[in-house]
C-alpha cells in the first residue's frame, strides 16, 4: 500500500515486530517502518477492539501506540528505529505492572 | 437601534450560562455577553465534580444550598438531554477522599464532626471507613492508606458537555449568546441598564454580572465590592490504562476510556495559567502514594486553570442596593452549583427578594472590621 520513495537511502536497521524481522532505515520513525514494511493494523483500541494504524505522523492522534521493549503506550511515529528493538501491538489498554504476559520471543 | 432585552447576562461560563438557562426556562428574554477565548475561564479547565462532603463546614448555609443542587442533578441532567440533547454523563455513585497517613485521618473525621455540629446541615451521611473497607473498593492503594472519607452523594459530569448544553439549552428557549463582546462600561439607563462592549451597547432591563474573576472589577460599576480572586489549579491526564481506580476520588478518576485525571492542587499565582512543573511533581507524588502502580503511568496533557475564589471560599451572591436590578452572581464549584444556579437562583433575579433570600452569602460578610 505505502512504498518507499526510489531515492530513500541509508544505513538499514533490522528490528522485531510481534517477532517477526522487519527491515527499515536509519532515521525512519518506529512507525515509518511499520507502514513500510505493510505492518497493517499496529493496535487495538481500548473500548471496541477495533484496529488502528498510525495516522497523523506527528504526535497528536495516539493512534500508533504500540509496546517497545516491554514497555506500553508508545508513540511509534515519535521514536527512531533502532537495531534489535522488540516493538508489539498495543492490545487494548496496557495490563498494569507485574501482570505483563511474557515476551514471546 | 434597540438591541434590548429583559436580562442581560455577562459571562457565557458555567455561572452564566446556567443562569442564563435559568431565566430563559422561566420566560425571560436573554442576551449572554461573553469575552472569547482571552479571557479567564475556568468552566473550560475544572475537573468536573458534582462534590458535596466537605462542602459547607464554616457556613451552613452552602452546605444545604450544595446539597440542594446535588439533589437537583438528575433531573437537570433530563432537563438538558430534552432541551438540546447534550447527556452531562452525570455519574452520583459515592466519592471518597483517600487518607494518607494519621493526620489526614483524623482531619477528615473532624471535619464531619465540626458539620455535623452545625445547625441546618441537614442529612449528613459522610462516613470515614479504615483502611480494610477502602481495599475492598480499591484494590490498588499503597501502603500510606489510613481509609478515607466517604459520601454517597458525591459525583461527577463531563463538565464540558455540561458548558454546551447550557449554552444549546439557552439558544434553544430563544435566548442570545454574543461571543467577543468583552464588556467595558455598565450603566444605568432609565428603568434598565446599558453595557458597553467590543462590538456595541446592549440594552436590558436587568444585568447579571457572572464573568468569573472579571467579577471583581465589572461589579464595581454597580457600586459593588466583589473581592475574588484567582487560585490556580493543575489538571494530569494519564495514558489510557486497565481500571486501577474504580471509584470516583476527590482527586482523581478514571473514565470509561481508561485515561486518569488527577489533581487538586491549590496555588496562588496570581492571574498566571502558566504549567508549575514543581506542582506537577508535586501532584504526580502525592497520586503516587494513593496508587503505587501509577508511577510508570505516562501523562498525556495537562493543563492549568484559575478558580474563582472568594475569601472564605463560599459563593457570593448580591444586588446592588444602589442600582437595584444588577446582581453580582460568583462561586467556586461552579459545577457543582449549575443545577441550583440554573433552576432555583435564577426565578429569584425575576421575581424578587434576592437579597433576603440569599442573604448568607452576601458580601458584606467580609465588611466587619477584624477584631482589635
Ligand atoms: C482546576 C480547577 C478545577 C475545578 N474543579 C471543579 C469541580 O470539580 N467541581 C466544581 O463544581 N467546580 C470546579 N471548579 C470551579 C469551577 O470551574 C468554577 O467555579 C466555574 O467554572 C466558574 O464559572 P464562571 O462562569 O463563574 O467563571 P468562568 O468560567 O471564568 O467564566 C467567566 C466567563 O466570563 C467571560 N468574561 C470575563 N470577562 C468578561 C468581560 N469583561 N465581558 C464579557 N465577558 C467576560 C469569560 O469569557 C468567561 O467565559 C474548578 C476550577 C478549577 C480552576
Ligand atoms: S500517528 Fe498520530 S500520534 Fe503517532
Amino acid at each position: 500500500m505505502l512504498r518507499r520513495l526510489p531515492e530513500q537511502k541509508g544505513r538499514r536497521v533490522r528490528f522485531l515486530f510481534e517477532g517477526e524481522q522487519v527491515h527499515a532505515l536509519e532515521g525512519d520513525s518506529v512507525a515509518a517502518a511499520l507502514l513500510a514494511a505493510g505492518a497493517g493494523a499496529t493496535r487495538t483500541t481500548p473500548k471496541s477492539g477495533s484496529p488502528r494504524a498510525p495516522y497523523c505522523m506527528m504526535g497528536v492522534c495516539f493512534e500508533c501506540l504500540v509496546e517497545i521493549d516491554g514497555v506500553p503506550n508508545r508513540q511509534a511515529c515519535l521514536i527512531e528505529v533502532r537495531d534489535g528493538m522488540r516493538v508489539r501491538r498495543q492490545r487494548g489498554a496496557p495490563g498494569l505492572p507485574g501482570e505483563a504476559e511474557d515476551d514471546p520471543v | 437601534m434597540s438591541d434590548a432585552s429583559e436580562v442581560i447576562v455577562i459571562g457565557g461560563g458555567l455561572v452564566g450560562a446556567a443562569v442564563a438557562y435559568g431565566l430563559a426556562r422561566e420566560g425571560a428574554s436573554v442576551t449572554m455577553l461573553d469575552e472569547g477565548d482571552v479571557a479567564l475561564r475556568a468552566s473550560r479547565g475544572n475537573f468536573g465534580l458534582v462534590w458535596v462532603q466537605g462542602k459547607g463546614d464554616g457556613m451552613h448555609e452552602y452546605a444545604s444550598w450544595t446539597r440542594r443542587s446535588k439533589d437537583l442533578y438528575r433531573s437537570f441532567a433530563d432537563v438538558i438531554r430534552g432541551g438540546d440533547g447534550t447527556d452531562i454523563e452525570l455519574k452520583q455513585d459515592g466519592g471518597l477522599e483517600l487518607c494518607l497517613g494519621e493526620e489526614d485521618f483524623r482531619a477528615n473525621e473532624d471535619e464531619i464532626r465540626r458539620m455535623h455540629n452545625q445547625p441546618g446541615v441537614g442529612e449528613n451521611d459522610r462516613v470515614m471507613l479504615d483502611r480494610a473497607d477502602v481495599l475492598k473498593m480499591l484494590p490498588l492503594i499503597g501502603p500510606e492508606v489510613t481509609g478515607a472519607s466517604y459520601s454517597p452523594h458525591d459525583g461527577h459530569v463531563n463538565p464540558l458537555y455540561l458548558l454546551r448544553g447550557l449554552h444549546g439549552g439557552a439558544q434553544a428557549l430563544g435566548a442570545r449568546y454574543v461571543s467577543g463582546a468583552q464588556v467595558r462600561k455598565i450603566e444605568k439607563d432609565g428603568e434598565g441598564f446599558s453595557v458597553s462592549t467590543k462590538v456595541g451597547a446592549f440594552r436590558g432591563g436587568k444585568v447579571v454580572i457572572a464573568a468569573g474573576l472579571a467579577n471583581k472589577w465589572l461589579a464595581e460599576m454597580v457600586g459593588l465590592s466583589i473581592p475574588v480572586e484567582p487560585n490556580r489549579g493543575h489538571i494530569l491526564i494519564t495514558e489510557r490504562m486497565q481500571p486501577v481506580i474504580p471509584m470516583l476520588l476527590v482527586n482523581a478518576r478514571q473514565t470509561a476510556d481508561g485515561t486518569i485525571n488527577f489533581g487538586n492542587s491549590h496555588e496562588d499565582a496570581g492571574y498566571s495559567t502558566r504549567i508549575n512543573p514543581a506542582k506537577l511533581a508535586e501532584i504526580a507524588r502525592s497520586v503516587i502514594r494513593s496508587f503505587p502502580v501509577l508511577k510508570d503511568a505516562r501523562i498525556v496533557r495537562t493543563w492549568s486553570a484559575l478558580r474563582v475564589m472568594s475569601p472564605d471560599g463560599f459563593p457570593i451572591y448580591r444586588e446592588s442596593e444602589s442600582m437595584p436590578g444588577a446582581f453580582s452572581i460568583s462561586c467556586h464549584s461552579g459545577v457543582t452549583l449549575a443545577a441550583a444556579h440554573a433552576l432555583e437562583l435564577a426565578p429569584v433575579i425575576l421575581r424578587g427578594g434576592f437579597n433576603e433570600r440569599f442573604a448568607a452569602f452576601s458580601p458584606e460578610r467580609f465588611d466587619a472590621a477584624p477584631a482589635a
